[in-house]
């Protein structure tokens, strides 16, 4: 059974493994994202991740909708964790079964990819001398019609 | 009435993470300018709409009982 979620709660990797498992699988590949110390020089005490948990989860839905679109027979489930995190907690989970192993890397590329372009999650950086909402790059993105992209291809 | 949420750095610069206010049939291009222009330092033009959790373009018009999102630039991952 597919699991797209937001939680406050340390993410149990291996539950996420397991939920994608099936019989056609001849390939599960997992991607997890932790947080990082060091970015571009600046020293990251901890993180802060916000989310609007109810359309976040649907967006992620659709992640796991586009990829088996995408790619047949491949199943995918995505849990992000919300609130406080230190360094090296887990972010995200990514598992993806398929049939062979290609598509389990391309979708797991794809599914990260797109949750950093359409899933209502903002990270708020604290620093040793400061903090600072990421992602409100104002000049880097801009969405002209107040919608994000259809696909990210 | 509509409700008009906020997120991350929105959300902390107008001091709320709920509005509730009367403006309907409105677009949501108006909607924004309308609210620039009550919080001065408030900045939507780059920020996603969410109506009642789905994504929407700016000239879409808001609906009494809907639930308006201003998604600013996402950072998950």
């Amino acid at each position: 059974m597919e699991i797209y979620k937001i939680t406050a709660d340390e993410i149990d990797v291996n539950a996420v493994i397991n939920s994608v498992i099936h019989p056609e699988a001849g390939a599960i590949n997992t991607f997890i994202g932790t947080v990082r110390e060091f970015t571009k020089g600046k020293q990251t005490v901890s993180l802060q991740y916000e989310a609007y948990p109810s359309m976040a989860e649907k967006q992620l839905k659709r992640i796991g909708h586009e990829i088996s679109e995408k790619w047949p027979g491949v199943q995918s489930s995505i849990v992000h964790r919300i609130g406080k995190l230190a360094i090296s907690d887990i972010a995200v989970v990514i598992a993806v079964a398929s049939p062979h192993r290609a598509e389990s890397y391309e979708a797991s590329r794809y599914a990260i990819e797109r949750i950093k372009q359409i899933v209502p999650i903002w990270k708020k950086e604290y620093w040793v001398n400061g903090q600072e909402w990421i992602g409100d790059q104002l000049e880097k993105t801009a969405y002209p019609n107040g919608k994000p992209e259809e696909d990210s291809k | 009435m509509i409700t008009v949420l906020f997120f991350a750095g929105q959300q902390e610069l107008i001091g709320e993470d709920k509005l509730k206010r009367n403006e309907s049939q409105m677009k949501i291009s108006d909607l924004k300018t309308k609210l620039m222009e009550e919080y001065p330092k408030l900045s939507l033009q780059n920020t996603m709409t969410a109506i009642n959790e789905e994504y929407a373009e700016d000239d879409r018009i808001v609906e009494d009982n809907d639930i308006v999102a201003f998604i600013p630039p996402v950072s998950g991952g």
